[in-house]
């Protein structure tokens, strides 16, 4: 049994009511269903970006009891669309470590490309990237790799395996069943508005 | 030397420009014959009836009654700056917002004119206070409307970056300071251009109307200077406090972008 890292209890989130969850230190939870059930609603509310009611705890401590900018840095969600605001890549985050670079393709050169010129792919690696740089110690995922190429979509399931392995816990949206057997440690899927053990 | 006093016919004869303006917008359909209309039956309506309220005022020149004007100003420019916005904040907060901002702002800056710089006797004589307050109300209701709209516009459509601010563990203060900054300054630019092309390019109203009535030029130049500089604060003071309270609203207790205090009008 792991220690538990994110802890939910009785959420609510609009389509989704009485959601409870956790996910222990250094665990992949993958979570399936259909467009439109409410997997992104509900990794919204859990990182505390839509209103919702419920206890959410990070190794015990109660979300409400810290503000919410600590609560997002330390609970870290990447959503399906990345959104970029100044020129270059490098603006947008502390400057990342070499070994997460080249483990997501890139070298230390991307700091400086236009965001305006970058691919879907490079996008969605880039905002990983950019996420990680906050160190947060749990990753809410929405569909991470689904613009990526296959090859690209491994190395993308090696490098976030070796944060999990490190203790960060991850919440991993995924459509693709393949995926979810080959990266979950446990599946969980949306069906009729309730959450159940993937099948 | 006096007023020279404009007869019935002075003014029939401006109108009936504006009704030739009129006929040939509807020959041309221009669609603008019945606004034009419209607005100028409202400025002789709405001026007349200030020309009485400021005639029965002056005869009974006590505070109560000055402040009681004063009000009702800002109130009706409170209802103007919601009436230009776009997407408005929920709950008759657009309303208070801009009522509060140009009260804090048009009150300070007229009082403090009149009790300091002009020092009329007794300081609230209407003939100096209301001019003053509403040539304040009449620029800080422009600079507060023109921000407000701005600031509600880029974060509804900026919300994605918005949003990727906060996930990225911005405070709410931080993630909207872009849009902020962009709305502040869509307030004041008005007044800096104004003020840039003062003389050069357009005489002021209100010197030409003191010089129309009789006052030398250095005089009429040096009012036109107090009200620009005082047109300046009460804008720029007063566009901070609506910005800076709007920014506020758009997010709740937990620092989440609550668009859904947002409502779209026509």
């Amino acid at each position: 049994m792991r220690e538990p890292l994110l802890e939910i209890e009785q959420l609510d989130c609009g389509i989704l009511e009485n959601v409870s969850l956790t996910v222990g230190v250094g665990e992949t939870v993958c979570l399936a269903g259909p467009s439109g059930s409410g997997k992104s609603r509900l990794l919204r509310a859990i990182a505390d970006l839509d209103p919702n009611r419920g206890q959410v705890r990070l190794r015990g401590e109660l979300r409400q009891a810290m503000p919410a900018n600590v609560w997002r840095r330390r609970v870290g969600y990447l959503p399906a669309e990345s959104h970029w605001w100044a020129e270059r890549v490098g603006e947008h985050m502390e400057s990342p470590d070499e070994a997460d670079l080249h483990a997501l393709g890139f070298t230390r050169e991307v700091l400086g490309w236009q965001v305006a010129r970058l691919s879907s792919g490079e996008r969605a690696r880039l905002a990983l990237l950019r996420l990680w740089s906050m160190r947060p110690e749990v990753l809410l995922l929405d569909e991470p790799t689904a613009s990526l190429d296959p090859e690209r979509v491994r190395a993308v399931e090696r490098w976030l395996a070796a944060r999990a392995a490190e203790g960060c816990g991850l919440l991993w949206v995924s459509h693709d069943r393949e995926q979810i057997t080959r990266v979950a440690d446990r599946a969980l899927e949306i069906r009729d508005r309730s959450l159940l053990p993937w099948a | 030397m006096g007023v020279i006093s404009l007869s019935t016919l002075d003014l029939a004869l401006a109108a009936a420009l504006v009704g030739a303006l009129a006929l040939a917008g509807w020959r041309l359909s221009l669609g603008i014959a019945r606004p034009l209309v419209i607005a100028a039956l409202r400025t002789t309506v709405q001026l007349s009836l200030i020309g009485l309220v400021l005639t029965a005022l002056f005869a009974r020149a006590t505070l109560p009654w000055v402040l009681a004007l004063a009000i009702v100003m800002v109130l009706l420019a409170g209802r103007e700056v919601v009436a230009r916005q776009k997407r408005r904040l929920t709950g008759g907060w657009s309303y208070l917002l801009g009522t509060t901002a140009m009260f804090i702002s048009s009150f300070a800056v007229s009082g403090l004119a009149l009790l300091v710089l002009i020092n009329a006797e007794p300081w609230y004589l209407p003939q100096y206070a209301i001019p003053l307050l509403g040539m304040l109300l009449g620029n800080t209701m422009n600079g507060i409307a023109l921000s407000l709209e701005r600031l509600t516009d880029a974060a509804y459509r900026r919300r994605g970056e918005i949003e990727a601010r906060l996930t990225l563990g911005e405070t709410w203060s931080a993630a909207i300071a872009p849009m902020r900054l962009e709305s502040m300054r869509a307030g004041l630019i008005p007044i800096i251009n104004s003020m840039a092309a003062a003389g050069i390019v357009s005489l002021p109203g209100m010197m030409t109307g003191q010089i129309l009535s009789g006052t030398p030029p250095m005089e009429a130049v040096k009012y036109q200077i107090l009200i620009m500089f005082l047109i300046a604060a009460g804008t720029g003071f007063g566009t901070m406090v609506a910005v800076w309270f709007g920014a506020k609203r758009l997010f709740d207790e937990r620092e989440r972008l609550r668009l859904d205090r947002l409502k779209t009008t026509n």
